[in-house]
């Protein structure tokens, strides 16, 4: 059998160069940064861009921010919480996204999530275990995004319109939902029960730092055997696969940032008494974030959800139940907007009728967006939601360092998803030119 | 006779026979009493106007349509294709114009798009890649660079290639071929007819349906000319020329002594 290698052919049209994918063409790590760096530059290559906003804010407020505060333990890990909801609400739009829908409701439906934890555990009430208040409240926005995609997928209403009335009904719901038992609209996490305590330190308990650092050593050895074993049994049998350096690179980058990251979170941040080690948030995003990959890349459905945001036709005609995986994609966005709300839920320590989840849908679609999920469809991936939500989260801590208003968050982040938005579409005209 | 003769040698019995098709879209006749036979190694042209009834005979094999009378046979069995499903059940894989492949997904994914190989719940791309290798050689479909490279980065040709490979790659016995080389260039079409070729060579019963008479002339064993729903010629390629195809597909007739239908 011949080798997936072919020479070039002269007939091939030369403005495609720019977008194959590093991995396919190249042989060594330098032709490989070198094909990586002319995607970047020809707007196909999302991560770049991201990562050099993601570095640009970190200097520029590590310099204007007083005292120099912003690269401390303390906001740094504060930085990663705010960050955290805008992340999760990402990756639950990035499932409508990628089937180049959208869903303006996810805001409301995690405030509908997040009320229904915080009442199902209220001692007053009905004060049951914080496990099957989470369960329930996920279930319900689950049931939520059955409804949305039924509607969208089987009865071909369009997604903007069915998600806008969730948008209003949610908002509505939410309001009601506030006002069952004695808590005036204002249910809370403070007080003495276990359940109520739970809810809490999902976002703002901390993993005692000697366990955070065998966690994360577990964890990191275990990736980097599974890329090494796949990365180099695909080289032994002829497969595309990266040169053996960019595998260690990439191993090593993991490596790096992950212990950078349990040594920031395992400094005390506290100014009197002691806190440290890595806030559950974290394994909490991050399993969001390897569970969601994994449906995505490495399944059938998360391959029929590529295929139908890139062709929904070839799709149908290939046997694909298009309108299923359509449900099902709407069910999971309601299902990780809820854990979206939940972490929200903790982060204010409880639920109150000024929840904006008209505000918190457009930061979910910006973070997507800007961390480089095509509002197109067919494109993206749950890293993305998690790099745009970081940027987010960024200009708001350090919006926030310096002192100014909520009204400069707003606009400085509607200029930076406006580039995001930008590069999107630069590199959708660059695809459809090299087919033209 | 002693023309036909070794036609008849090489199939006795079409791979897939229609007879008497008919098929109405409300007071429209789109097809009327058509007889059409593919015979398995052999590449046949299917001719006509805008409007002749190609689309729709193409959709009746392939399970999209329904005919109203007559009969679908294949290998000699009669056959209800109610479905594409049915459709490759048989054997029979359709080429759309360009609404084959997904743009986003590599070459490898597009192969296998609805038939991906799956070990222990997640996919088996070592194999799929393996697989869809295999295939692409077999065919030599070789100009491709990397088959895990975005079908957006392809060329025209190098598309149609791929969108065929797929066809091929399911054991296909018929393969029906919808205006394969529109909007390509000499070379891209060049590479595609010889594909056209491989997969005859390879014992496949090919339908071509095209407005190019140039490129039917050059893959054709056998040329079907349509005109307004009804089959008006079919015979082995030699017995045409371009003059008589225009003139079967324009007029219905042709002014020297009719071909045998």
């Amino acid at each position: 059998m011949e080798g997936p290698e072919q020479p070039p052919d002269p007939t091939a049209a030369p403005t495609a160069e720019p977008e194959m994918p590093p991995e396919v063409v190249a042989q060594s790590l330098g032709e490989y940064l070198r094909s990586w760096m002319v995607r970047a530059r020809s707007g196909e290559n999302r991560v770049l861009p991201v990562v050099a906003g993601l570095i640009m804010i970190t200097v520029v407020f590590e310099i204007i921010s007083p005292h120099h505060v912003f690269l401390s333990a303390g906001n740094l890990v504060n930085l990663f919480q705010q960050s955290a909801v805008f992340m999760v609400l990402a990756m639950a739009e990035s499932f409508a996204l990628l089937l180049g829908e959208i869903d303006l409701s996810v805001g409301y439906v995690a405030a509908v999530g997040g009320v229904i934890g915080v009442q199902l555990v209220q001692p007053a009430t009905t004060n049951w275990p914080w496990w099957a208040a989470i369960i329930v409240a996920l279930l319900a926005c689950a049931l939520i995004g059955a409804l949305q995609g039924t509607l969208v997928a089987r009865f071909k209403l369009p997604s903007f319109v069915v998600t806008l009335a969730g948008l209003l009904i949610f908002n509505g719901l939410m309001l009601l939902l506030l006002l069952l038992g004695p808590f005036s609209g204002y249910p809370s996490l403070s007080g003495r029960s276990t359940n109520l305590h739970v809810l809490y330190n999902l976002m703002w308990g901390n993993i005692d730092p000697v366990a955070s650092w065998v966690a994360m050593a577990v964890i990191v050895a275990g990736l980097s055997f599974l890329m090494w074993r796949r990365d180099s049994r695909r080289r032994r049998s002829g497969l595309v696969a990266p040169p053996a350096s960019v595998t260690v690179v990439k191993i090593a980058a993991l490596a790096i940032v992950s212990v950078a990251v349990v040594a920031i979170c395992n400094i005390n941040r506290a100014n009197i008494g002691v806190v440290e080690g890595v806030p559950w948030v974290i394994p909490i995003v991050l399993a969001v974030v390897g569970a969601w990959s994994l449906l995505l890349q490495r399944t059938r459905y998360g391959r029929y959800v590529y295929a139908i945001g890139g062709n929904a036709e070839a799709a149908r005609r290939a046997g694909v139940d298009v309108a299923m995986v359509r449900t099902v994609a709407f069910v999971l966005c309601s299902f990780t907007a809820g854990i979206g709300g939940l972490l929200y839920a903790s982060y204010l320590g409880g639920m109150s009728n000024n929840v904006n989840g008209g505000q918190l849908v457009l930061f979910a679609v910006a973070a997507a967006v800007i961390g480089g999920t095509s509002l197109f469809g067919g494109r993206g991936r749950m890293m993305d939601g998690l790099l745009g939500g970081l940027v987010i989260g960024g200009i708001y801590n350090g919006m926030y360092l310096l002192g100014l208003q909520v009204q400069w968050e707003f606009i400085v982040t509607g200029f930076v998803l406006l580039a995001a938005i930008a590069i999107d579409a630069l590199s959708r005209r660059e695809a459809t030119r090299a087919t033209a | 006779m002693a023309q036909v003769a070794p036609e008849v040698k090489v199939a006795e019995e079409p791979l897939l026979k229609v007879r008497g098709l008919d098929k109405h879209f409300g007071p429209v006749q789109a097809l009327s009493k058509v007889d059409l036979d593919l015979p398995a190694g052999q590449v046949t042209g299917l001719c006509g106007d805008n409007g002749a009834g190609k689309s729709v005979l193409t959709k009746c094999i392939a399970g999209i349509h329904q005919p109203d009378a007559g009969q679908i046979f294949w290998e000699g069995r009669p056959v209800e294709i109610r479905s594409a499903r049915d459709a490759s059940r048989l054997g029979i894989e359709t080429v759309y114009q360009d609404l084959a492949l997904a743009d986003n997904l590599d070459i490898v994914q597009n192969m296998f798009l609805g038939r991906e190989r799956v070990r222990r719940g997640f996919l088996d791309e070592d194999e799929m890649e393996r697989a869809a290798a295999a295939t692409l050689a077999s065919l030599r479909v070789t100009t491709v660079r990397s088959i895990r490279q975005p079908v957006a980065t392809l060329s025209g040709g190098q598309r149609q290639s791929v969108a065929v490979a797929k066809a091929v790659m399911w054991n296909s016995k018929l393969v029906i071929l919808d205006e394969p080389t529109a909007a390509l260039g000499v070379m891209q079409t060049q590479m595609v007819l010889d594909l056209v070729k491989r997969l005859r060579d390879h014992g496949v019963a090919v339908m071509v349906i095209s407005h190019n008479l140039n490129d039917v002339f050059e893959v054709a064993d056998r040329i079907a000319v349509l005109y307004l729903g009804r089959m008006v010629a079919q015979d082995k390629a030699s017995a045409f020329d371009r003059q008589s195809v225009v003139e079967y597909m324009t007029t219905g007739t042709v002014g020297r002594a009719p071909v045998e239908t």
